[in-house]
């Protein structure tokens, strides 16, 4: 897979301190680094290892990744929201690149 | 090609092999001691208690590539009751460790969901740390049944 392309659910708006649920999804293989190719060499490990998501800058849910998570990495989670803002998701990948989304979140 | 009842039964039980061993090669897997020690390394030294966390994982997986779990930590997430990180471990893995929740007062609810591999029939165990320092663990065996020749 040559590009890694994030899906993330938001609700569009909320009420001001309500606690929202998000989706992400990221297309990645995420090799686990123990299996085999069909001539016996160890296929090396390429996972993601550290998603993050903020909200205006602050921190709200963050996972160290290990190679036990599955293909296409999928995260639900809550955040509460106290005002109108951005929800930040960063993905880190073992070679370094990173994968972001933004989500726009309206409180009415 | 015409198969009679014992042949057929043959073919799937080798196919079901095969998609055994992709799963299963690499190191033996982790030892319950490893385990042990991870939790111990997360907790600081602290026995964990049980009640509070609450892991959810199906009592079968029938595809141990893809295991949806969730898990879920009563707190009021704010001030002292708050839960700072959850520890997703698979003692029958090549490595224990799954993942590491990381949450904040933001977080609203501790709970999340995931979907994790499982090599074969083992425990999962979800441990949380608490910001007060307190420690608890929840632990959920799941049977995989890769092929229906796993468990």
């Amino acid at each position: 897979m040559a590009t890694s392309k994030p899906r993330v659910k938001v609700p569009k708006t909320a009420s001001a301190g309500e606690t929202v649920v998000i989706k992400t999804l990221i297309s990645h293989e995420m090799e686990s680094g123990q299996r085999k190719d069909k001539d016996g060499n160890v296929i090396p490990r390429k996972i993601i290892n550290r998603f993050t998501c903020e909200f205006n800058g602050q921190p709200v849910f963050s996972c160290d990744i290990d190679p036990a998570i599955s293909a296409n990495p999928y995260f639900e989670f809550s955040a509460k929201v106290p005002e109108s803002g951005t929800f930040k998701f960063t993905w880190v990948d073992d070679d370094g690149s990173t994968y972001t989304d933004e989500q726009k979140i309206e409180v009415k | 090609m015409k198969l009679d009842r014992r042949q057929a039964l043959v073919l799937t039980g080798s196919a079901a092999f095969i998609a055994m061993a992709g799963l299963g090669v690499g190191p033996a897997a982790a030892a319950a001691e490893d385990t042990e020690k991870k939790i111990m390394d997360f907790t600081g030294g602290k026995a964990p208690e049980s009640g509070k966390i609450s892991l959810t994982a199906p009592e079968i997986a029938e595809n141990g590539n893809t295991v949806p779990i969730t898990v879920e930590v009563e707190s009021a997430m704010t001030g002292d009751d708050m839960v700072q990180s959850v520890l997703i471990l698979a003692d029958g893995n090549p490595n224990p460790e799954v993942a590491t929740f990381n949450f904040t007062a933001l977080s609203g609810t501790a709970a999340a969901t995931t979907r994790m591999r499982l090599a074969k029939t083992q425990s999962v165990i979800a441990v949380a740390k608490m910001a007060d320092g307190s420690v608890f663990m929840d632990k959920k065996e799941v049977k995989v049944t890769i092929g229906g020749c796993g468990g």
